[in-house]
């Protein structure tokens, strides 16, 4: 299981656009070699959690350490060598529409080792795609040639360039066919198993949350009110818990799951 | 599971380079790796790599610390193109050359370059299809229009007045003040330009022919056309542009609102109502402004500017502004209009056909001007 050395450490986070506050008071840990998943209802603030933990939103208040290092305030250069460790696929995979599959690949090593001769760039990103569950034939396609689940796993591909630590995935499974989602929770499985990654990975599908989460943070009131394997969370008292596993999609995932560990 | 493991035994020694020697056993090349092979320690690693010579070498990896999927790609190369035999890997470094042995397979990077001539000639012939496939839809999009604007006519009460009086507002009331001070401006500048050419004949007065004359019969209307097109058949595209794109002129086509008459007719009828207006506006502005230069260079008073500009400018020059006028306000406005349903895919999209609603109508307003000016000399208003 996960060893106990946190990776990301929230300590009283509190984000504010205008009056309206999104987190109070909020508290995460996500340990090393974990798949640690992210829910709670629209507007709970579960995309700004993570745009405040990659640098993207500066909040007004709170603690943020990733690999033990403080990221908030701190001046991009300093910054660059804790992003070089992390790697982010965004809700619309935010491909380089100018650039190929391949190159979109190559961007992060380009900016971060340029010293690397072409042909290893171009052989780091052809094994990139492959591994991301690509067709080798997508590497030289531009990404309005791709579909949604293509897109997405090129997006992987490109979060994976620099092998880094550390995945932030934002509802990866959202916009695609049950099949492609499956496959794709499937992918994270197979890479944070071969890779050792740790990943952070904000979701609404359920069955990604049986499937592959080892625990489960639950976004509500401003904070994160509970973490925990999906078990312990079901033996929570909270209302809006008990709506989201019990409900009558909560029960379908929960029914698969025991088939699929069963069998 | 395995990647516990793998997290737990990071040595201390996190930031020793990647480095190898060559070294030879008992007459076989060995290949023994140290350090850290990660692709932020890999440094020149792959270029010495390269160098190596000898067949079936063997690669130890015993004093590797770590690797990542970067190391194991240049081991596995060695082993695929070199046949060599790798000794001394510890379980996660086995598992991650497993990973990237499965992931290799030939992925091109950017697509076949065709040869420069070649790839010259299939834009040229691209562009003239293009340009003819425009022309031809331009046309289709008139009949379509026209169809519109009669189903309009006949059901008075489908006419959007209101999209009508809005388009009002935007493409004329907020373009007075640009077009009026650019007319002025250039109207100032012909003053200029002429009585320095003028003088030299000593023919300094019919610097008021000049003014009056192309300020009414051409300038006035090209210039606001000009400026209409880059102010309002470019907002055109981009608004239907980017409906398009959010599906909402789909979404009305589908609740059985034609976006013809939605979005096009209102916009086409009131720049074609607004240009003559605006023409005459810029028209007067230059005339203005030549009339002020003249009175300050020339000593021209101001009452006998005006004379003047009524001696000598004909009423058929005002006819011709007024009829060029909405002609190219219909122009602009399908350009415009046009373009923008042409939009499909993404936001890139809405940029591209915007800046060719604008080019279009400005291309097309002046090769239109051109045959204007040979009909009218022709039947005689000169």
């Amino acid at each position: 299981m996960a060893s106990e050395d946190p990776i990301i450490e929230v300590h009283g986070l509190r984000n504010a656009f205008g009056e309206q506050v999104i987190h109070d008071g909020l508290d995460l840990t996500v340990h090393k070699g974990e798949i640690m998943g992210v829910v709670g209802g629209s507007g709970t603030g579960k995309s700004v959690l993570m745009r405040s933990i990659i640098g993207l939103q500066t909040p007004s208040a709170g603690e943020i350490t990733v690999f033990g290092e403080p990221m908030i305030g701190r001046p991009e250069e300093e910054a660059k060598h804790v992003r070089r460790r992390w790697g982010i696929l965004f809700q619309g995979a935010a491909l380089f529409s100018t650039l190929t599959v391949a190159e979109n690949v190559e961007v992060p090593l380009k900016e971060y080792f340029p010293h690397l001769s072409e042909k290893l760039m171009d052989e780091i990103a052809a094994y990139k795609i492959v591994m991301s569950g690509l067709a080798p034939e997508t590497g030289p396609k531009y990404p309005n040639e791709l579909s949604g689940g293509m897109k997405k796993r090129a997006g992987i591909a490109r979060a994976l360039a620099l092998d880094p630590e550390l995945l932030f995935l934002d509802e990866p499974t959202a916009g695609l066919d049950p099949i492609g989602a499956a496959a794709f929770d499937e992918l994270i499985l197979e890479l944070r198993d071969a890779l050792g990654l740790t990943v952070f990975l904000i979701t609404h599908d359920l069955d990604t949350l049986y499937t592959i989460c080892d625990r489960v943070a639950v976004l509500a009131d401003r904070k994160v009110v509970a973490v925990g394997t999906i078990p312990e969370l079901l033996a929570l008292d909270h209302g809006w818990i008990q709506e989201y596993f019990r409900g009558p999609r909560g029960r379908a995932a929960a029914v698969a799951e025991r088939k699929r560990s069963s069998g | 599971m395995p990647w516990g493991a793998f997290c737990d035994s990071v040595p201390p020694r996190m930031n020793a380079t990647a480095d190898f020697q060559e070294l030879n056993e008992d007459g076989r090349p060995v290949l023994r790796f140290s350090g850290n092979l990660t692709l932020a320690r890999i440094r020149r690693v792959d270029e010495r790599l390269n160098a190596v010579t000898g067949d079936r070498p063997m690669v130890d990896l015993t004093d590797v610390e770590r690797m990542d999927t970067v190391g194991a790609w240049l081991i596995y190369k060695l082993a695929r193109d070199k046949n060599a035999e790798v000794i001394g890997a510890s379980e996660e470094h086995a598992s991650l050359l497993e990973q990237v042995a499965k992931a290799d397979q030939p992925v091109k990077v950017r697509p076949d370059r065709t040869p420069g001539f070649i790839r010259v000639l299939t834009q040229m012939g691209e562009a003239t299809h293009r340009a003819g496939i425009t022309l031809l839809g331009l046309l289709g999009f008139f009949g379509a229009l026209l169809v519109s604007i009669w189903n309009v006519l006949t059901h008075p009460k489908r006419f959007r007045v209101n999209a009508m009086v809005q388009s009002f507002e935007a493409v004329g009331v907020h373009a007075i003040p640009i077009v009026g001070l650019m007319s002025f401006l250039v109207g100032i500048v012909i003053a200029q330009q002429g009585a320095v050419q003028l003088r030299q004949f000593g023919a300094e007065v019919f610097t008021i022919n000049l003014i009056g004359r192309s300020s009414v019969k051409e300038l006035g209307v090209l210039m606001t056309a000009i400026m209409v097109a880059g102010r309002s058949g470019s907002a055109f595209a981009a608004q239907i542009g980017s409906m398009k794109l959010s599906e909402e002129v789909d979404a009305m086509r589908t609740i059985g609102v034609s976006p013809m008459e939605a979005l096009v007719v209102p916009r086409v009828l009131a720049t074609v109502m607004l240009m003559p207006l605006l023409g005459f506006f810029a028209a007067v502005m230059a005339i203005v402004g030549g009339g002020i230069f003249s009175w300050i260079d020339l000593g021209i008073p101001p009452i006998t500017f005006v004379q003047r500009i009524r001696e000598v400018v004909p009423d058929t020059d005002l006819w011709q502004m007024l009829i060029k006028a909405p002609v190219f306000g219909l122009i602009i406005a399908m350009a415009g209009c046009f373009q923008g349903l042409q939009v499909e895919g993404n936001a890139e999209e809405v940029g591209l056909r915007t800046t060719a609603a604008v080019v279009q109508a400005i291309f097309l307003v002046i090769v239109l001007d051109a045959f204007f000016a040979v009909f009218f000399t022709s039947i005689g208003w000169l």
